[in-house]
């Protein structure tokens, strides 16, 4: 068993290269936003652990981390959502908490989230003014709305979109101006931007990046997020590095920094990743055959194989693609073409998937995988209760017998199996969902980022149950936005980006830099890694 | 201010769980049926002071409950399964209808028995598809039949009250056995066969499970789809028993029969503990619910008060009952907030 490294020898306060006040960006104004040694504790991870960041008005200030670096939960503590536990705030000269979204709102921050909070049935001007809604005596004053919206939008450079048109009607860059008209509606100073382009078609992000260079020209400050490096080259001006929540540089150049040093600061580690040693899984036939698998919109022309035994791996962003090949896979979507054979058999439902052994740890774990009012037991069997039972009845008994032996296997912290599981962490609710596919008979398993949400030590423990099962003659398939977990755990390495498999390569063939930079089209090795590779 | 990574051992602090959750709230709705009881004996004292009165109402409240209870079995079965069936007062009137025609009653009472079960079944399976296959909301599926069935019960009455002919089906109301009303004895076997199909059956975990998580159940390996067909199945079959009870109370049937009985279902499976967002429910506790309003109709009937009067407590039994739940429910996951 292997145990994680301990952390506190890695945590000596200096390791932070932190230039005190950097200058070398062309950052116009003066400083409106200053974090310093933040820390936002959830249970079990600490999300922000130490982090610095410094804005300026007018700039563009781009976070760059890779997922889990604690970008979303800064975010969110400067939004209101969250509350920091440590460090200090300071926002135009002034301490800064807000404690709800709308007091952030008020003080100049608003947010542009991923998934964009509009209601579509809302009329455009509505939108824009939701929460503080032009009104005398509760009744709405459409005529002025419509006209200050028209202002704000024109602002934007938009002012073709009608202020009463449905937002529901409008497509996804039009949300986007409108959810940017909202923030202009309170005033923003401050407008942070969650990966704006990744709904984005590619000419939609030129009008994007001309709205926030009228922005910045009238002196509002953007935290600009993205993965996609030559975004960050265009638009920003300086940029900050988080890594396991913390700055691992501040205030670099946008423009002028060299890829390898961006993508050095997003990798170094402070966690030890501590993979089981692996033996070389022998040749032999695949178990699962994909073949030209698409679905519109998700992912084209997806074809690989799995042998028993074998972790193969899929590297690439939220987005990519890669949950929704899974889930195709798996029979939960249809797809558009393409096969799935499973030992030469067509999968073509979840049913027909598990009853031929295959199983599938989804990713959102709450939302797809659990009954959290019920216990852990019933949770474990959740496919396979059928075969306990005799006759239509239920064996419970059985069923109890059988978790407790996973449980154990599992190493399962409690150990109690009638526990109701959401009193479990999420590590442990982890096992359970990988559990449950062990007491099938399953040739194949699934792994949609198996340990999201999931604390080091369990994590080390997960790697461990994964590798036993692949020594046990089980498929293992797995997705994952973390690089090193891929590159660790995996016998062979698939690399997606932008729903195609861009790349294939044995793990020890390929290293964390190169996959980063093949999964965030950086502009370090693409070619020469993609030459000959079809595209 | 370093935290150590420690192995998180799983906190201690909500071992106690030792009463759960269902038994408390069912013994919380006994309460209620006993202080229900002595509001009637401190308002009745002279009735209560009679042995032979008291038992014969006792059977009289069993038997008001039967065909209510009945139907919130098979309505318990489909809000946990995370749905809700507000067709099954007009499913009684149209097995009750069909049941009793002149042609049907020419069968006998295993033909009128079988008619009124196959409608019942058929209606349950026409909600079913809609809902799962045809992707309706079940609120509006089963609305849309709710006119629909109490439209068509009304056709083939040509809305005249249908008198049951039928000696046997006449005296399941009237028979007893070992001095239990026949139709008691139905509600007991429905009562105990839900009990068993949803706590010790394949199907009752996955209603739960469907109920509880559709993604979940569906990723699991579960035909969601089918399942919820049964579930709208079920139902339908158990309106169609409780309207050869209700034929056989009244020894007759009509388009109006089971009026409002929707409501009555859906109160008392609520206020048994069924979470209206389907994934967890007794039947013990929608008995008791049914009970509980049965008791209540008993109590205003022996002191010769209204039914408006009675209404407005039924409201408020069903709002107080929900606010209950509703705090527990809060202050439950206040403590498994992590």
């Amino acid at each position: 068993m292997t145990i994680p490294a301990p952390r506190e020898d890695l945590k000596s306060d200096n390791d932070v290269p932190v230039p005190p006040d950097s200058t070398d960006g062309e950052g116009p104004g003066d400083v409106v936003l200053r974090l310093t040694d933040v820390v936002k504790t959830f249970p079990g991870v600490r999300a922000l652990d130490g982090v610095q960041l410094e804005v300026r008005a007018g700039e563009v200030h781009c976070l760059l981390g890779q997922n889990g670096a604690g970008k979303s939960t800064l975010i969110k503590t400067l939004a209101g959502v969250h509350h920091a536990d440590g460090g200090e705030i300071t926002w135009l000269g002034e301490p800064f908490a807000p404690a709800t979204p709308q007091a952030a709102m008020r003080a100049g921050i608003a947010t542009i989230y991923q998934e964009l909070d509009l209601v579509d049935d809302l009329s455009v001007a509505e939108n824009a003014f939701l929460g503080h809604e032009d009104s005398r005596l509760g009744f709405t004053r459409r005529r002025s709305t419509a006209a200050k919206t028209r202002e704000i939008l024109s602002r934007l450079g938009h002012g073709e979109i009608p202020p009463r048109q449905a937002v529901r009607s409008l497509p996804a860059a039009g949300k986007q101006v409108v959810s940017m008209a909202r923030a202009l509606s309170h005033d923003a100073r401050l407008i942070v931007m969650d990966e704006p382009s990744a709904v984005l078609a590619h000419d939609e992000v030129e009008n994007l990046f001309r709205i926030i260079r009228e922005l910045t020209a009238q002196g509002i400050a953007v935290i600009y997020i993205s993965h996609r490096l030559e975004e960050i080259r265009e638009i920003g001006d300086r940029v900050t590095v988080l890594k396991d929540g913390r700055t691992t540089a501040a205030n670099l150049p946008a423009r002028s920094t060299p890829t390898r040093d961006l993508v050095s600061r997003m990798t170094g580690r402070t966690i030890e990743y501590v993979f089981p040693p692996r033996r070389p899984a022998e040749q032999r036939d695949p178990l699962l055959v994909v073949d030209g698998l698409s679905r519109t919109g998700e992912f084209a022309d997806a074809s690989l194989t799995v042998a028993p035994g074998e972790i193969v791996g899929i590297a690439g962003l939220v987005g990519s693609g890669r949950s929704e090949l899974l889930e195709t896979i798996f029979g939960a979507r249809r797809a558009d073409s393409g096969t799935v054979t499973l030992d030469g058999k067509r999968i073509t439902s979840v049913g027909s998937a598990v009853r031929k052994g295959m199983g599938m740890a989804p990713e959102e774990r709450k939302s797809q995988a659990l009954l959290l009012d019920e216990p852990v037991y019933k949770n474990m069997t959740l496919a396979s209760f059928s075969t306990f039972a005799k006759a239509g009845f239920t064996d419970a008994g059985g069923e109890r017998k059988a978790a407790e032996r996973t449980a154990e296997a599992l190493e399962l912290r409690p150990r109690d199996v009638s526990r109701p599981i959401r009193t479990l962490s999420g590590g442990n609710q982890q096992k359970v969902v990988v559990g449950r596919w062990l007491l099938e008979d399953t040739k194949l398993l699934l792994l949609d980022e198996p340990t999201r949400g999931v604390d080091v030590g369990a994590r080390a423990e997960l790697y461990q149950v994964i590798h036993d099962l692949a020594e046990r003659g089980v498929g293992v398939l797995l997705v994952s936005s973390e690089v090193p977990e891929v590159l660790g755990l995996a016998d062979r390495v698939l690399v997606m980006r932008e729903g195609r498999i861009i790349h294939e390569a044995p793990a020890g063939a390929i290293d964390e830099d190169a996959v980063l930079d093949m999964i965030m089209a950086g502009s370090l090795t693409t070619e020469s890694i993609l030459e000959g590779e079809p595209a | 201010m370093t935290t150590q990574t420690a192995p998180p051992e799983a906190p201690a602090k909500q071992e106690r769980r030792k009463l759960d959750e269902n038994t408390l709230r069912n013994l919380g709705l006994v309460g209620v049926l006993v202080l229900l009881i002595v509001v009637g004996i401190i308002t009745k004292p002279d009735l209560y002071s009679d042995p032979t009165w008291v038992k014969n109402n006792f059977l009289t409240i069993l038997q008001q409950a039967s065909a209510i209870g009945v139907v919130t079995v098979g309505m318990t079965f489909v809000i946990i399964g995370g749905g809700i069936d507000l067709s099954v007062g007009a499913i009684i009137a149209l097995a009750g209808v069909w049941a009793t025609t002149l042609a049907t009653q020419s069968y006998g009472a295993g033909g009128m028995i079988f008619t009124a079960l196959v409608v019942g079944i058929a209606v349950g399976l026409v909600n079913g598809v809609l809902i799962s296959y045809g992707k309706l909301v079940p609120f509006i599926a089963t609305l849309a039949m709710l006119v629909a069935a109490r439209g068509l019960a009304a056709q083939i009455s040509a809305k005249q009250t249908q008198v049951s002919a039928n000696d046997f089906i006449n005296s399941l109301a009237s028979e007893r056995l070992l001095g239990i009303p026949l139709l008691v004895w139905i509600l007991f076997l429905v009562v105990a066969a839900g009990w068993v199909l949803l706590n010790r059956t394949t199907f009752g975990r996955r209603t739960v499970a469907v109920g509880g998580n559709p993604e979940a159940a569906r990723l699991a390996g579960i035909n969601v789809k089918r399942h919820t067909l049964l579930l709208y199945a079920l139902s339908g079959l158990c309106c169609g028993i409780a309207a050869i009870m209700l034929t056989s109370q009244a020894t007759s049937a009509q388009a109006a029969m089971a009026n409002l009985y929707e409501l009555d279902a859906i109160a008392a499976a609520i206020i048994g503990g069924t979470l209206l967002s389907g994934g967890r429910g007794t039947i013990v506790g929608a008995l008791f619910g049914v009970l509980v309003f049965s008791t209540i109709t008993n109590l205003f009937a022996i002191n010769n008060l209204s039914t408006e009067v009675q209404n407005m407590v039924k409201g408020a039994i069903i709002v107080l009952a929900v606010l209950i739940q509703q705090f527990r429910y809060k202050s439950l996951t206040q403590l498994f907030k992590r």
